[in-house]
């Protein structure tokens, strides 16, 4: 500001006046104020609620030994592959169930649409509630799981959270996808719905039904979506704390931890906020290139359907 | 339209062709049962918990023995040393909530109408700086955001939760707003700045009441994170008075004697409101959603 101001005594008042055009835009006096006045409550929360975190952040994990700290740590790396498998099987079992799903919806029928008022309860009951029921249906000797499978088939159900690490990561797997799954199938739905009538009856002259219809009219004008919501989902599932933390609570063993479940483990009971912000920043090659992606995706294109 | 049809349904029909269609709804039918099943499991396992008696639930039912609603009764009079507090940290919640939603609409739909109604000069670096936030994972800030809360002297505050919801909120709001804005046209603010209205004015006669539809979503929406949120909340409070419900259940839980039925009793109670405002406005908050996600 105040090298700005130094630069401009020099100059002309002509000139000055047109870099203060140039600044204000078309906006004259009062308008202009009153611009910035309505911008200033947001400027004001992203300073002071994001870029200083962020900037804390950096500033916090910022030191290599960190992170020959973490690679060393069989823990971290067994968490690395977890968030891997959990971040591709989650993300992409769930869309593309999604994906088939929404084509069942598209159905006409009054149960149809009464169905699709349940299927929608995971994404309306809060997060917390339904993992904690889950975190007790899947308890080996009490929970309603085993119950079920004992009185059908006579067998022992096995220790889903507690005995294997696999086991583990499976039932948060499954528990991410009873969760996020109904959200994704009405965004891809209200793609469908966007669809012209009038692609499907010409394709429908042309002689395609059924699975030809999918593949040559809904497919291709689907696929950015569908791309789209990979991206988003991908990056909103790096960050899933709940369902980690309170299906599988890391165990076996610390074995089924997620990036950002190691992160505040590291941070709050270990007590090491260095050490929790170099796991979660260890995830920043991934996140990246995600962003800068879904950046451009959301701002210029817009899916012409 | 009819040469379509014509085409579409063969003078001729075939003959499995009614068995098929048949068959065929039969197989959605069952689908539709599977989709039941696997929708309800968790949510029947909290209802049925929450209906036995503490005795039955460490037995090997698949349904209530004696179905009792004395959970429930427990937790609306605060009969349990760990539900001390139930409403007051229900109060909490619903204040967080709505607080939430206020700021979110009003700091959200200010510079959504400062940057595209406006046209305030270098708008799109706020518009990028929105977008940006809306992708950074809210749980990998949260370390920083907990010591920068202690220096703030926000600790054990619920307005630092109102502060952390609010920033989460507010870029989505923003990217729904500039999205809506665009059905509205420009003229009616030229129109009224002619006619002598202020820039205040124009926002809150012209603007506000035609986005009414965004803001009903977006409140929504920002009503649902904020009551959805776990993460932020446990880490910010931790005193008895201050806390929340979702933080309360999961000490609950981490408790070694988890009374299973009192838990799920409140869980209910505490997942009833958000259903019951997710049904209400659901049409309104699928097309703010979808507009989001559509326009992807």
């Amino acid at each position: 500001m105040t090298t700005a101001s130094v630069f401009e005594l020099g100059r002309p008042a002509s000139a000055r006046r047109s870099l203060l055009r140039a600044w204000r835009g078309s906006l004259q006096g009062s308008e202009f104020a009153w611009a910035l006045a309505f911008c200033i409550p947001y400027v004001a929360v992203f300073v002071a609620f994001v870029a200083f975190p962020v900037a804390y952040g950096l500033w916090l994990g910022h030191q290599p030994s960190l992170y020959l700290e973490l690679f060393d740590d069989p823990i971290y790396q067994q968490t690395v592959v977890n968030t891997i498998l959990y971040l591709v099987i989650g993300v992409n079992v769930k869309l593309f169930l999604a994906l088939l799903l929404s084509g069942f919806f598209m159905r006409r029928g009054w149960w149809v649409k009464g169905l699709l008022m349940i299927y929608v309860l995971p994404w309306a009951v809060p997060a917390l509630p339904t993992f904690i029921s889950i975190h007790w249906m899947l308890n080996s000797q009490w929970g309603l799981v085993n119950n079920v499978l004992w009185d059908l088939f006579q067998i022992d159900g096995p220790g889903w959270l507690d005995t294997s690490r696999w086991l583990a990561l499976g039932s948060v797997i499954v528990s991410y996808i009873w969760k996020n799954m109904p959200f994704w199938t009405v965004i891809l739905l209200a793609g469908r719905m966007a669809i012209p009538q009038e692609l499907y009856e010409a394709a429908k002259v042309d002689g395609a039904t059924g699975l030809k219809q999918f593949v040559h009219v809904s497919l291709p004008l689907l696929a950015n979506l569908y791309v789209v919501c990979t991206l988003l989902s991908t990056i909103f599932t790096l960050g899933d704390f709940n369902t980690a933390y309170f299906i599988s609570g890391g165990g076996p063993a610390l074995s089924t931890h997620v990036l950002a479940t190691l992160g505040i483990r590291d941070a709050f009971e270990l007590a090491r906020p260095q050490l929790g912000v170099a796991a979660v920043m260890s995830a920043l090659p991934l996140m990246i290139p995600l962003v800068l992606i879904l950046m451009r995706k959301l701002r210029t294109s817009e899916v012409q359907l | 339209m009819s040469a379509v049809l014509l085409h579409a349904e063969p003078v001729r029909r075939r003959p499995n062709y009614r068995r098929r269609r048949i068959l065929t709804e039969a197989a959605c039918l069952a689908l539709g049962a599977v989709l039941v099943f696997w929708t309800l499991a968790p949510i029947y396992n909290m209802v049925m918990v929450a209906f036995e008696s503490h005795n039955d639930i460490f037995t090997n039912d698949v349904w209530p023995a004696q179905p009792s609603a004395d959970s429930f009764w427990i937790v609306i009079s605060q009969g349990y040393w760990y539900l001390e507090y139930f409403w007051h940290q229900f109060g909490n919640s619903v204040y967080i909530g709505v607080m939430t939603v206020f700021f979110t609409l009003a700091i959200a739909s200010m510079a959504s109408f400062s940057v595209s109604r406006m046209r305030i000069r270098n708008g799109w670096l706020l518009t990028n700086a929105a977008l940006l936030t809306y992708l950074v994972p809210a749980s990998f800030l949260a370390i920083p955001f907990y010591r920068i809360m202690q220096s703030y002297g926000l600790g054990n505050n619920v307005w630092s939760i109102v502060a952390v919801e609010v920033t989460f909120a507010t870029p989505y709001a923003i990217f729904i707003f500039q999205q809506y804005g665009r059905s509205i046209p420009i003229e009616l603010d030229e129109a009224a700045r002619i006619d002598g209205a202020s820039p205040f004015q124009v926002y809150f006669r012209i603007y506000l009441p035609l986005m009414a539809p965004a803001l009903v979503a977006v409140g929504t929406y920002a009503l649902l994170l904020a009551w959805n949120e776990y993460l932020y909340q446990f880490l910010l409070l931790s005193d008895k008075r201050s806390m929340t419900v979702p933080v309360a259940l999961a000490q609950f839980l981490n408790s070694d004697e988890s009374p299973w039925n009192y838990m799920m009793a409140t869980a209910i109670v505490y997942a009833i409101p958000p259903v019951v405002v997710y049904y209400l406005f659901r049409g309104r908050m699928t097309a703010g959603l979808t507009m989001g996600g559509v326009k992807g």
